[in-house]
């Protein structure tokens, strides 16, 4: 009989089969065997034994991810003494950016704390990723559920990898770029690679540098107002709060637009005149009252009062929910071109 | 976005629960808020104590928009 | 005014009775060697002579230079007559550590793998000063000793018969009217001063550059080393005389490429100095007419700097460039490799990343001064194991992220 490997799994409350969104509060807890994506883990790969999986709500690491993760290492901390497990498994989150960070918090705590090699699986898109792909290894998925299998195919034998301290590399194991830098022999001596390089890019031809420069995308922050009560300002949201029955059919993740919405005679939001198209969050809050997302009725009170000099007519809205970086950008420069030519100098953008 | 608009010119401040997120994709004032599905409010209070505190969160990013920085900064 | 390189292959060094070539055999009298190395300078206590073959289970500790054995014949000026050379030997000084910064040659095993003097057969000269020396007169009497060596090993060659010759007459690259793309090469030298010293044809290299030198002078070895930073990215001597980026230029020459010339220039230690410079060496690749650059580096940190204000002038300047440097990206690969960037520089080859560290076997024999071993750049407190295996980072291995370009060794990202 071949080597076994005993895991411990990390899921969402969801894939956990606890709940949807009104359970992604819900703290850690440890459960033995295997759970959801758990029972594919272990029919595709029969040497694996879970020993138990941990199901925590999305929002509650993510919101608390200090918190959650103490709680999560001392309920871990137990079975890492005794019968201690050779990997963690976490996710895979496909494109949920809380589901990825919780994630990604757990690989790279219990690495550290309990030096427990771990991987979790993600689309590259995931927000998760630029935040945790340097500490920890995110296998690559597909964006949705559609590719449990593959994701599993895919983390597991890299888990397996890192157990056995075998060395890996992006493209033969599936990971995504850690944005680490490695040695490697060339074939050829680095004067000759120049030199190659260099009449390459004389002849016009295809070449890649060895050393990307480091991108900071960065913008320079904005001087400041000087006084808010001669300004005018805008209001914008990634929270997905749009007028009631979500009229431009905004995605409710992986957005495909944004909307333009009047505030004109509007003093507040309400819930007989908006909601959110948001499909990321508990939305109960935000339907309850949309002010708590995009806060139009302290805005007002403060216009009233003179603290702010005037309000841009529209607000913007789109659901930043597993929305790619392209289209986000894209959003950005078509909101910020409508806000410049009616002379808006602040923006308060809201997330959630 | 709040990356774009700032380029633009104009002055945005980013008022969100999971601040690495907006550090991440280069939001330069950060005002953190309370939680992902209620950031501008609580729903235990009462409706004036949340009100109270939504205002607190609206000044604060007003105040930062009116602060000078040089770099990226949480308005804690 | 046309250079012969003769070169007299060497496949062995033994100690015998006369110092000689002998067939593909150097000879060298031990006794006599260190006595003469000890009469040409009254700064030297004692020296020591060994030799470390390719395979020997030696380890050789705190070098400082590495050098390779030439001498002129008959009396010609450099970059002009005929240069003796034994090929496949070289004189390695080590000495006490002053600066932090000398490096680790092993024969053989992984560390042999990251430098190019595994493969050399190699006259070690453990060099001792009297008391009293500044670390700079220190410096010194190793570096006019490693080079008196050198010089006297070649001469044994005088009367012999080459194995090889190479003939390289001057270049008047506008003689030829040619429709393959000009390059110039620009060759950053380390010249700060405080023990981080080059020497052009004997002088200093803090003053006088930037400026153009013929490539005769260059194959001639114009520019010796007296440098003590780290072993990685420090261009020793040897590496000065076989330069790689100028060798591939010229062996490209009227096949791809046109070659320009070659910008010597600095790396100053104030950025209004690191400016002008830069602006005088681009000024001169343009006087090249050159439609492209080569910029090989030495050192890292702030010559990071000089390297992106040269790519960004050159760039500025329409003359696309390629830079050769190595990188500083931490132990596991995490942090920013370099201390500069521009967003100019979109042609970079990569040495490797000197901070990955490497585990050093116990290995047989080891030559240079034991006790300074931890004072080893890329060597931490606890670098010696038990068992005498030795941790280090890449660093501290000469040679091993060469900025001329003479590894193979590169990095990537994963």
């Amino acid at each position: 009989m071949s080597t076994r490997y005993t895991i411990i799994h990390c899921l969402n409350q969801f894939f956990g089969g606890i709940g949807g969104e009104e359970q992604a509060n819900i703290p850690p807890c440890l459960f033995p065997g295997p759970k959801g994506p758990g029972m594919l883990i272990q029919k595709e790969f029969p040497e694996i034994e879970i020993a138990a999986t941990l199901i925590f709500g999305d929002n509650y690491v993510a919101e608390n991810p200090e918190t959650a993760i103490r709680e999560i290492l001392s309920l871990l901390t137990p079975h890492c003494t005794e019968n201690r497990p050779d990997l963690l498994v976490a996710g895979p989150a496909f494109t949920a950016g809380r589901y990825g960070i919780a994630c990604g918090a757990i690989c790279e705590a219990v690495q550290e704390e309990l030096d427990l090699p771990a991987v979790t699986g993600m689309y590259p898109n995931n927000p998760a990723v630029e935040l945790y792909r340097q500490h920890t290894f995110i296998a690559r998925t597909s964006e949705n559920v559609m590719g449990m299998t593959d994701a599993i195919r895919n983390m597991i034998p890299l888990g397996l990898k890192l157990v056995r301290q075998e060395e890996v590399w992006p493209e033969k194991d599936g990971y995504l770029l850690q944005g680490r830098r490695k040695n490697i022999f060339a074939p050829e001596a680095g004067a000759k690679r120049a030199v190659t390089m260099l009449l390459a890019r004389m002849n016009g031809e295809p070449f890649t540098t060895e050393y990307p420069m480091p991108v900071f995308d960065r913008a320079e922050p904005a001087p400041p107002i000087e006084d808010m009560r001669r300004a005018r300002l805008a209001l914008v949201t990634s929270g997905g709060i749009v007028p009631k029955g979500n009229p431009d059919r905004i995605e409710a993740a992986s957005a495909q637009r944004f909307g333009t919405y009047s505030l004109e005679g509007l003093h507040a939001f309400s819930a007989q005149t908006h909601q959110t198209a948001h499909g990321g969050y508990d939305p109960t809050y935000a339907n309850e009252d949309p002010n708590r997302v995009l806060p139009l009725d302290v805005v007002r009170e403060l216009e009233a009062e003179g603290a702010i000099g005037s309000l841009h007519e529209y607000y913007y809205a789109t659901v930043g929910n597993a929305t790619s970086v392209e289209n986000a950008r894209k959003y950005g420069q078509q909101i910020a071109k409508v806000l410049v030519a009616d002379g808006v100098q602040a923006v308060i953008l809201t997330s959630t | 976005m709040v990356k774009e608009i700032e380029r633009s010119g104009i002055t945005a401040v980013h008022a969100c629960s999971i601040v690495p997120i907006s550090l991440t994709v280069g939001g330069n004032r950060i005002v953190p808020t309370i939680a992902i599905p209620h950031p501008f409010g609580n729903p235990d209070k009462s409706f004036e104590e949340e009100k109270a505190l939504r205002r607190q969160l609206v000044e604060k990013a007003l105040q930062a928009l009116q602060t000078p920085i040089e770099e990226q900064t949480v308005f804690e | 005014m046309t250079l012969k390189l003769a070169y007299f292959k060497i496949n062995d060094i033994v100690f015998g009775q006369e110092t000689a070539v002998d067939g593909s055999t150097l000879v060298i009298n031990r006794k006599a060697l260190e006595n003469s190395l000890k009469s040409a300078d009254k700064r030297i206590n004692a020296v020591g002579v060994h030799t470390a073959r390719p395979g020997d289970s030696t380890r050789i500790l705190c070098v400082k230079d590495v050098i390779e054995p030439r001498c002129k014949v008959n009396g010609t000026e450099i970059g002009t007559g005929r240069t003796h050379i034994l090929k496949n030997v070289t004189v390695v000084t080590c000495g006490k550590i002053v600066g932090f910064q000398e490096g680790i040659i092993d024969m053989t095993g992984p560390g042999g793998a990251h430098t190019p003097f595994s493969g050399t057969l190699n006259v070690v000269l453990e060099i001792k000063v009297v008391p009293g020396l500044s670390p700079h007169e220190h410096e010194e009497v190793v570096r006019l000793t490693g080079l008196t060596a050198a010089t006297l090993l070649a001469e044994t060659s005088i009367k012999e018969n080459p194995t090889r010759v190479e003939t390289y007459p001057p270049i008047d690259a506008f003689a030829v009217p040619s429709s393959l793309p000009r390059i110039a090469y620009v060759y950053m030298l380390l010249s700060q001063g405080l023990l981080h010293d080059t020497y052009v044809l004997g002088k200093n290299a803090k003053q006088g550059l930037p400026r153009l030198l013929a490539h005769t002078l260059l194959l001639d070895g114009a520019i010796t080393s007296g440098n003590c930073v780290s072993a990685c990215d420090k261009n020793t001597t040897y590496h000065h005389q076989n330069n790689p980026v100028l060798r591939e230029l010229l062996l490209q020459h009227h096949k791809r490429i046109s070659f320009a010339g070659v910008v010597l220039t600095n790396e100053p230690v104030s950025l209004d100095a690191k400016k002008t410079s830069a602006q005088q060496a681009v000024e001169l690749v343009r006087a090249l007419k050159a439609d492209g650059a080569l910029i090989s580096k030495e050192g890292f940190g702030n010559p990071d700097t000089d390297q992106m204000l040269l790519i960004r002038g050159l760039e500025e300047a329409g003359i696309p460039t390629v830079a050769l440097t190595d990188e500083y990206a931490g132990t596991n690969g995490g942090s920013q490799s370099l201390a500069d960037a521009t967003p100019q520089a979109i042609a970079m080859v990569s040495v490797g990343n000197a901070n990955e560290r490497i585990l050093l076997p116990p290995l047989e024999r080891l030559l240079g001064p034991i006790s300074d071993l931890s004072k080893l750049a890329g060597a931490y407190p606890h670098s010696l194991h038990d068992d005498g295996s030795l941790e280090v980072e890449l660093q501290a291995i000469i040679g091993a992220t060469n900025e001329l370009g003479l590894q193979t060794l590169r990095c990537r990202e994963v």
